[in-house]
């Protein structure tokens, strides 16, 4: 079973059994960002250092950036989100990921939180 | 912050509340996008209390501060005029309403308090309501949700009781829907909207009022138009009266009939872009060449057009219908084209 971890600007990391994390937005960040119109995701390929902007998601009024949550190497990402923008607003945290990634340093998932924390972190934010 | 009188209904609905001219007012309820299609199919209510009611009782001062004929405007009949200043910048634009004993102005919420000091300060006297409720009922079923009102005809103006409530309705709104604007005591306005939703209205925010209201291509003050913008160059010809324009006798007429003589350096256009990315407030526009020709004043995703739409500015020359220009995102060139306005039909009833 994978360990999901959470970033303070709202995304969701799935360590999976590959060694590879998997990417999305959670269903608060979905909320917040209404109906979503566009995605654009990063180049596979790509390095990405933590808190970089490497892909924006387009709701009807406004465009918002998603952070890279940790330094890594992009290794795919979720094609169908492109084609179906309103996935990531049904499923945020299942088929709506955004990109898989291969982490610099596997250790530095401990940087994020876990459920809990995430819950309470958004707790603060009300 | 300020809140409007149905401030208590909107967190009963569970919106989303934004801070939107010192007002924190309902964004969304349930989603831009299912309340911008409920207005466009159905009926959808907004709360635009916020905005700033007025009464006039003398038409001549008023007069000499508006490009408009709003002194032939007859009783029980509204008007969008706008308020220019010397240099014929719009301070602000408007709704007028006359009804018989006054007249009723309607002003941005933004603009409302500067509004009030420039009228005063040129002898107008002015009466605020600013305490008043106002509803938007705006959409293809808005007059069988409001039967009472149903015999008015687009930009009517009248007094009327709506479940026992003094009202002034309008017959208009800033959705390019068929529907009525409904101003009210601010202490009825929650029994009013509760009234409207028990008869099917859905209620919207602020966020289906603007992806609505640039769908129609209707100008939004404080982005398309401002004090530095001449009424020609934001398209807005049509409430210039020529009578007026030859008088010559209102603020700005001057700059006004020089803009409309020499024509304007930059002219507001509509823009359609290809791909699905909108191009927001402030991007730049080019020509494909890459030759800096103007910028976006507002943009959004149309969900009607299910496609990204733009008012901005252009040169002069740049502003022909169908001209190929370039909107620069996020570093990159977005292709579009100048398409004529509105992007959707408006639905008024004549």
């Amino acid at each position: 079973m994978s360990q999901i971890f959470y970033s303070k600007d709202h995304e969701w990391i799935a360590m999976g059994t590959d060694g590879l994390v998997t990417v999305g937005i959670t269903d608060h960040a979905q909320q917040a960002l209404g109906d979503i119109v566009f995605v654009e995701l990063p180049e596979p390929g790509r390095s990405v250092a933590k808190g970089e902007a490497c892909a924006v998601v387009e709701s009807v009024k406004a465009a918002s950036d998603v952070y890279a949550p940790l330094s890594g190497t992009v290794t795919e990402v979720n094609r169908s989100i492109v084609d179906a923008p309103a996935k990531v607003n049904a499923e945020a945290e299942g088929d709506g990921w955004f990109f898989r990634l291969r982490l610099q340093d596997p250790a530095s998932l401990t940087e994020l939180m876990d459920r809990a924390a995430y819950d309470e972190f958004l707790g603060t934010l009300a | 912050m300020a809140k409007t009188p149905l401030d208590a209904l909107h967190r009963r609905l569970g919106a989303r509340i934004v801070e939107f001219a010192g007002y924190e007012m309902p964004l969304q309820y349930q989603g831009i996008m299912a309340e911008h299609q409920a207005c466009r199919t159905k009926v959808a209510l907004f709360d635009v209390s916020h905005m700033g009611q007025a009464e006039i009782a003398e038409i001549a001062a008023f007069s000499r501060l508006v490009p408009g004929e709003i002194a032939g405007l007859k009783p029980g009949r509204q008007r969008y005029t706008m308020l220019l200043n010397e240099m014929g910048g719009i301070l602000d634009d408007l709704m007028v309403a006359n009804l018989g004993s006054h007249v009723q102005v309607v002003l941005n919420a933004s603009r409302k308090e500067a509004d009030v000091v420039h009228m005063r300060s040129h002898g107008v006297a002015v009466t605020t309501r600013f305490d008043r409720a106002l509803l938007a009922l705006q959409g293809p079923k808005a007059a069988e949700t409001l039967p009472e009102a149903a015999a008015l005809k687009f930009m009517d103006a009248a007094p009327m009781q709506i479940g026992g409530i003094d009202c002034i309705v309008t017959r208009s709104g800033y959705t390019g829907e068929d529907g009525f604007e409904i101003g009210c005591a601010g202490f009825d306005g929650e029994t009013l909207a509760e009234l409207l939703l028990a008869r099917g209205a859905i209620p919207a925010g602020l966020g289906a009022r603007d992806s609505l209201r640039l769908e129609a291509g209707l100008c939004l003050y404080g982005n398309d138009i401002d004090e530095t913008t001449n009424p020609v160059a934001a398209g807005l010809g049509f409430a210039l009266s020529k009578k007026r324009l030859a008088q010559g006798h209102f603020l700005g007429a001057a700059a006004v009939n020089k803009a409309l003589a020499e024509g304007t350096a930059e002219i507001l256009v509509g823009i359609r872009l290809e791909g699905r990315v909108p191009a927001r407030a402030g991007a730049e526009i080019r020509l494909s060449g890459g030759e800096a020709v103007g910028r976006v004043t507002s943009g959004v995703f149309s969900p009607t057009l299910n496609a990204p739409i733009a008012l901005g500015y252009v040169r002069s020359d740049c502003a022909k219908l169908g001209a190929t220009l370039e909107l620069i995102v996020r570093d990159k060139p977005l292709a579009g084209h100048v398409t004529p306005l509105p992007f959707v039909p408006h639905n008024y009833v004549r």
